[in-house]
């Protein structure tokens, strides 16, 4: 998954990290997080989580209230910004409105005295692919350019850490996706650690190596994209890192030992098994939950193709044909509208009409089971 | 036709204006101009002609030049003391008010509340040779016994700050507020130390309004006759003193007219020097 070379040992590491502000709010709590020194690390929550206080704690323009920072051995919790060898990409790039791009881009070099200053700004601009505006002012620049030399004008410096806060917000989601792709390509190239905040999960996803999922000023999980998405372990991971369907079980049993073993949930009267890997509560109620594009639908009474039991008395109340795929909604027997993504592979040869029965199931592997006490609405995002 | 319609409207906007700066300013500028040219040896009895008489000019300058310098002089040096008052008042106000901001811009103007001719009188009690001010300073030996503060160019160039330093403060603060104080952080970030935040990114974006304040406090500055003829003596009479007196007393027209001339063509051509140099020509 990920090209982290830990060797050297230059690590960026929080401990116990906290921001308190004057007025009482703690906008970050204890927080503990290594960033392996070359990795792509994503900082991912909602506004207000806290990430963006992190990530300034981090940059050296907020004082952590307790806890500590340090880059390899190097304590920098209390060192001034200009002396960390940390850089941003502010979230509206503030860039120096009366300096050219080549001089925007060379300013923390002259600062520090660089010898060939001018020789690591053209081979940066060359990197960014802004060596024709060279001589021009930011204003004069689009939104894409100006965020490419946002970022010329941090890594050219050649910082241990780069920060990026929220650097795509200001641009519309075509140019985004474009910039997610090239900023994934200039990490690679140049070999810096990233560290990412964002609100956008796609975002987060589809560039970091490590995503740190950030709620209330703590982080709820932390792991690779694929391990989050597929094995959350709190409803607001599940619901805020892609949908899922969050349903109410009690477990009845377990078997199996080991990697096989399974827990037993009774799910309104269906028996359903899920990994012991993927079970995250110690209580006898919880969440079945399970990520819509991995539920099969058919109408009642045709054979299912998965294994186990299938959950017959659905009653299809939506369906949205989106081309690729379609998206059902589905009454339960028990009142619960559960929903259902299935692609338009064109074996069905139609949709299933609004009001049709339907039976659902899905393979056992992919359920997972959360916290009864956790809100199941928690981390619920309106698509942007 | 909506086309030439707005272009009419443009013009109809610009008329009341046009109208007023023709009959209150161009009229009286060619009449000016035109008396800086009168035969001197006119009076108001016998009349005037004008004879294209540009020995005025010179009998102007080579009479009237050491009071020229000497307002340029003290206008300079007001203008300093209210750049360097002002910043400092305006960096504040800018960035450190907080909810103050409007009180504090409030006081600044208040004093356009009361009149200039009573603001200057007042400086003078606040001067007097009892006053808590000069006894403060013959207590502490800055001034010797004797010593007075009013009547000297201390006085007149202190009247000078006093009076114009809102006109100062208002461009100053008006630019300084609009930088972005994440500049300020990403200078930071990009290793500067506070001293060189100010002189690479505040100090430049700063430059339209200390190019506008230092102009709108010079101009009046130099010209301000009022400070001077309250708080000065005739050792510190400045050029407005010298016009207004050549206009007022002694009827010389042509001397009087001539001088206006020179000082508004020597301000035009200093402006246009600094403002070039100062790279602000957009203010212009």
């Amino acid at each position: 998954m990920s090209q982290v070379s830990s060797g050297t040992g230059r690590d960026l590491r929080l401990s116990g990290l906290q921001k308190t502000y004057p007025n009482g709010f703690t906008a970050v709590h204890d927080l503990d997080l290594v960033v392996p020194q070359g990795s792509f690390f994503a900082l991912l929550g909602p506004s207000g989580c806290g990430k963006t206080t992190t990530l300034r704690m981090v940059a050296g323009l907020e004082t952590p209230t307790a806890g500590s920072i340090t880059i390899g051995d190097a304590d920098i919790t209390h060192a001034k910004p200009y002396k960390r060898p940390v850089n941003t990409v502010f979230q509206n790039y503030a860039l120096f409105p009366h300096l050219s791009i080549a001089e925007n881009v060379e300013f923390g070099l002259k600062r520090r005295k660089v010898a060939d200053s001018r020789a690591q700004v053209k081979a940066i601009l060359e990197l960014t692919e802004l060596a024709e505006q060279a001589a021009k002012l930011p204003t004069q620049l689009s939104g894409g350019q100006q965020q490419r030399v946002a970022l010329a004008r941090a890594i050219v410096n050649r910082p241990e850490v780069l920060l990026l806060d929220e650097p795509l917000g200001a641009l519309d989601l075509k140019l985004r996706r474009a910039m997610q792709v090239e900023l994934k390509r200039i990490q690679e190239e140049v070999g810096i650690t990233f560290v990412h905040v964002t609100h956008d999960q796609e975002e987060a996803m589809s560039m970091a190596d490590t995503v740190a999922v950030m709620n209330q000023g703590v982080i709820e999980q932390m792991g690779s994209p694929y391990d989050l998405y597929t094995n959350p372990h709190t409803t607001f991971v599940a619901n805020f890192l892609g949908r899922s369907n969050l349903i109410k079980g009690t477990v009845v049993g377990r078997e199996g030992a080991g990697d096989d073993a399974v827990v037993k949930v009774d799910m309104h009267g269906t028996i359903a098994t899920i990994k012991a890997s993927k079970v995250h509560t110690d209580s006898k109620d919880g969440w079945l939950g399970i990520r819509p594009e991995k539920v099969l639908i058919q109408p009642a009474g045709t054979a299912i193709d998965a294994p186990g039991s299938s959950i017959s008395g659905g009653v299809v109340t939506d369906a949205s044909y989106l081309g690729v795929s379609t998206d059902y909604t589905v009454r339960m027997p028990w009142g619960q509208e559960i929903i259902c993504f299935e692609q338009n592979t064109g074996r069905r040869g139609g949709l299933i009409p609004v009001g049709t029965q339907v039976d659902v199931s899905w393979r056992p592997e992919f359920a997972f089971l959360l916290d009864a006490s956790q809100d199941a609405d928690a981390g619920i995002v309106e698509e942007d | 036709m909506i086309a030439t319609a707005r272009k009419r409207t443009g013009y109809l906007l610009i008329l009341p204006a046009a109208v007023w700066l023709a009959i209150f300013f161009v009229v009286p500028f060619y009449s000016l101009l035109a008396t800086s040219l009168y035969d001197p040896e006119g009076s108001v009895l016998t009349g005037y002609d004008m004879t294209w008489h540009f020995a005025n000019f010179w009998t102007a300058l080579s009479e009237y030049g050491g009071v020229m310098l000497r307002s340029f002089w003290y206008g300079a040096l007001a203008t300093l003391f209210c750049l360097v008052l002002g910043y400092l008042l305006s960096y504040a106000i800018a960035f450190k008010a907080g909810r103050w901001k409007t009180v504090m811009l409030v006081l600044v103007v208040a004093p356009f509340f009361t009149s200039f001719l009573i603001r200057t009188l007042s400086w003078k009690l606040i001067l007097a040779d009892n006053g808590w001010v000069v006894n403060t300073l013959q207590a502490i030996h800055i001034l010797g016994p004797e010593g007075r503060l009013l009547a000297t160019p201390v006085a007149v160039i202190a009247g000078l700050t006093y009076n114009f330093l809102p006109f100062m403060i208002l461009p100053l603060y008006t630019s300084l507020e609009k930088i972005d104080p994440k500049l300020n952080e990403a200078a930071a970030d990009l290793y500067s130390n506070p001293f060189t935040r100010f002189w690479k990114v505040t100090w430049p974006l700063s430059l339209p309004g200390v190019v506008g304040g230092t102009l709108l406090t010079f101009i009046p500055a130099t010209g301000d006759y009022i400070n001077a003829s309250l708080l000065g003596s005739p050792n510190e009479r400045m050029v407005g003193n010298v016009i207004q007196s050549l206009f007022t007393t002694q009827g010389d027209y042509a001397v009087a007219g001539a001088l206006s001339v020179s000082l508004m063509v020597i301000i035009i051509t200093m402006v246009l020097v600094y403002v070039r140099r100062a790279g602000t020509e957009e203010l212009l």
